[in-house]
């Protein structure tokens, strides 16, 4: 049950992208880039991925299956590279069967071969045995039509790291051909509710490799990666009531971050991973604290008589924002991490809740209530100008890829619940789903080592 | 179950009635409401789920609100737990006073009895948000009690969001089912 169930739509012509071309490409690059990216998600025996919509403008290029003389592998690492690229939107792998030569370094390439593919640019690599165990990985992007290097690397790693560090290859190519930061040797969580268990799941972010960090009967929700992506915040409701958890990934060990009377929930780490703002409710209204990673040091941020929740830290560690009911309706407000009063930031929509911030803090990503129908929106901090991402109708838990070009996102599909992902102009997305389970509460984590 | 027998259960239960009415001083009053129980009686307020429990062995065993439990007789209003709210809104609506009214008097007259009230939300809208509506909606219900003279120590608020909601809810009526808030008291 390894097969790959992805279709995607080619919406570009088989061109060589010429000088003037790529000139052209440069100069609108923010414009492809919108138009075209996507997010990286694979199947494995649980997670199925549909691809629906497609790039405007994409990259040609040749991976080379890597030379791998006496080293067996379970998954080519060419495969992985290519199905990185091929679902981000903005590449157009190429088929190489019909190239006689197999090189492995780039000075084994002979430009004009590949030039005839129309490729645009060329990943070559080898892998060999080093002894105690480890492998070296070597890998070359050229560029075709200038004959010329642009990226060469070479990794020392352990045998369990050839999917992490095809990843990491991938990230190199779209880093040098896009000029984007790195999205693929990511990890997603997201909880999965199957026959009325519930489990928080981590997953290589192409889906593959989900891991059950805790399961339980009773609901599961809001999970939040440390900013090193060694721990995990959730919610669980295995006392009969929303308690706070911090997990850690390495060593399994748990800790009970907020056990207060009342709901303890909505867990998002400061940008430096040292305390976590959270909600709670004690007798009354949900209102948002800040606490040490430790659980020592409840402070209570900002004090209303409304519904105060979902806080989450700015990158620049300044502002806290969170969803609010003070003026009547949810909506999103921001406050400094130091008190005072609270701004309002969203304008639009009936309702938004769910706010997000991107990595370079200039995108605020919301839950959107319009005609009583729920959709992804996101707003230029700014500018101010909202944009609506999604359809679905039941849209929820939006989050951002670690580069910020895509946001992970809960949706509905045949009754079940699903994660979507879309582009920032919501051209590309694709759904992700679990055949007979329900997924949900998607978080994206941080960039892997 | 065929009608005859359904029939006859019926017949028998409005004999207990009449014959309880008959000799205990209760007011009529109370006597069709439990009766209405087992029919919608606004758009709002949807039937509770198998409460079926009009059958002769049960009106028996709790013919007296001293020896039986009043909580789970469902002659007493007492059972009825749920109170309904508009879509997300945390108003107390006049219609479920007398069921406020009746668990107020009853704390107050057991300063051992606690309840715990747990709020719910239908499916729309994020999770967390819904879990502070929740939370608010078991607020309001423990102001209305508050304000009834019961005290604090008996009463906790937790919420469980929409975590516990039907899924899937199509229309109006599924969804109105899931925001409320249901009480329970300490020990059931």
């Amino acid at each position: 049950m390894n097969a790959e169930t992805i279709a995607v739509e080619f919406l570009t012509s088989h061109v060589t992208l010429s000088q003037p071309m790529k000139k052209l490409f440069k100069l609108f690059q923010p414009l492809f880039l919108m138009l075209g990216l996507s997010v990286s998600t694979l199947v494995n025996a649980a997670l199925e991925i549909e691809i629906t919509g497609g790039g405007a403008q994409q990259i040609p290029i040749a991976i080379v299956p890597f030379a791998q003389a006496g080293v067996a592998t379970q998954e080519k690492m060419s495969d992985i590279i290519a199905a990185d690229l091929r679902r981000s939107g903005l590449f157009r792998v190429l088929e190489t069967a019909g190239v006689a030569s197999r090189p492995s370094e780039l000075v084994q390439v002979k430009y004009p071969e590949w030039a005839v593919l129309q490729a645009q640019a060329i990943t070559v690599g080898n892998i060999t045995a080093l002894p105690g165990n480890r492998l070296k990985v070597s890998f070359g992007l050229g560029d075709v039509l200038k004959q010329s290097t642009l990226v060469s690397m070479e990794y020392n790693i352990a045998p369990n790291q050839l999917r992490l560090t095809a990843h990491k290859i991938a990230d190199e190519i779209y880093q040098k051909l896009t000029g984007e930061g790195p999205i693929f040797a990511s990890r997603i969580a997201y909880i999965s509710k199957v026959n009325k268990r519930y489990s928080l799941q981590i997953a290589d972010a192409d889906g593959v490799n989900p891991q059950t960090v805790v399961a339980s009967n009773e609901p599961i929700i809001s999970p939040a990666w440390s900013p090193d992506g060694t721990k995990i915040a959730y919610v669980s409701f295995e006392k009969k009531k929303p308690i706070i958890f911090v997990q850690s990934l390495t060593t399994g060990q748990r800790l009970t971050l907020a056990s207060f009377k009342g709901n303890n929930s909505a867990p998002s780490w400061s940008p430096d991973g040292t305390k976590l703002a959270i909600v709670l409710s004690h007798s009354a209204n949900s209102q948002v604290y800040t606490i040490n990673a430790d659980g020592t040091g409840l402070k209570q941020l900002i004090q209303s008589s409304a519904i105060d929740t979902e806080p989450v830290w700015s990158p620049d560690g300044r502002w806290i924002y969170f969803t609010s009911d003070r003026g009547g309706n949810p909506q999103i407000y921001k406050v400094s991490v130091l008190g005072g009063a609270a701004q309002r930031v969203t304008f639009q929509g009936d309702h938004n809740l769910s706010p997000r911030i991107s990595a370079d803090g200039k995108t605020l990503a919301t839950v959107r209530r319009d005609g009583g129908r729920y959709s992804i929106a996101v707003q230029d901090l700014m500018s101010g100008q909202v944009q609506t991402l999604s359809q679905g109708g039941q849209d929820e838990s939006p989050s951002f890829a670690p580069n910020g070009r895509v946001i992970l996102y809960a949706t509905r599909a045949a009754g079940r619940g699903a994660l979507a992902a879309v582009s920032a102009d919501g051209r590309v997305k694709q759904r992700l789903s679990e055949s007979g389970g329900d997924i949900r509460e998607p978080a994206w984590g941080p960039l892997l080592n | 179950m065929n009608n005859s027998i359904l029939n006859k259960k019926l017949l028998g239960s409005l004999i207990l009635a009449m014959a309880l009415s008959a000799c205990k001083s209760t007011p009529m009053a109370d006597k069709p409401a439990a009766v209405e129980d087992k029919s919608p009686q606004t758009a709002s307020q949807p039937t509770a789920p198998a409460s079926d429990s009009t059958g002769a062995d049960t009106a028996a065993a709790n013919d007296s609100a001293v020896s039986g439990n009043p909580l789970t007789d469902p002659n007493n209003i007492l059972s009825k737990r749920s109170i309904y709210f508009d879509f997300d809104k945390d108003t107390v609506k006049e219609e479920f006073r007398p069921l406020i009214e009746a668990h107020a008097k009853y704390l107050s007259e057991h300063g051992n009895a606690k309840v715990i009230l747990q709020g719910n939300a239908d499916e729309r809208g994020t999770r967390e948000y819904n879990l502070s509506l929740g939370q608010r909606r078991a607020v309001a219900v423990k102001k209305s009690l508050n304000l009834l003279s019961v005290k604090d120590q008996q009463i906790e608020t937790v919420s469980f969001g929409e975590e516990k909601a039907a899924a899937g809810c199509a229309d109006e009526s599924c969804h109105q089912t899931n925001r409320r808030v249901d009480i329970v008291y300490e020990g059931e």
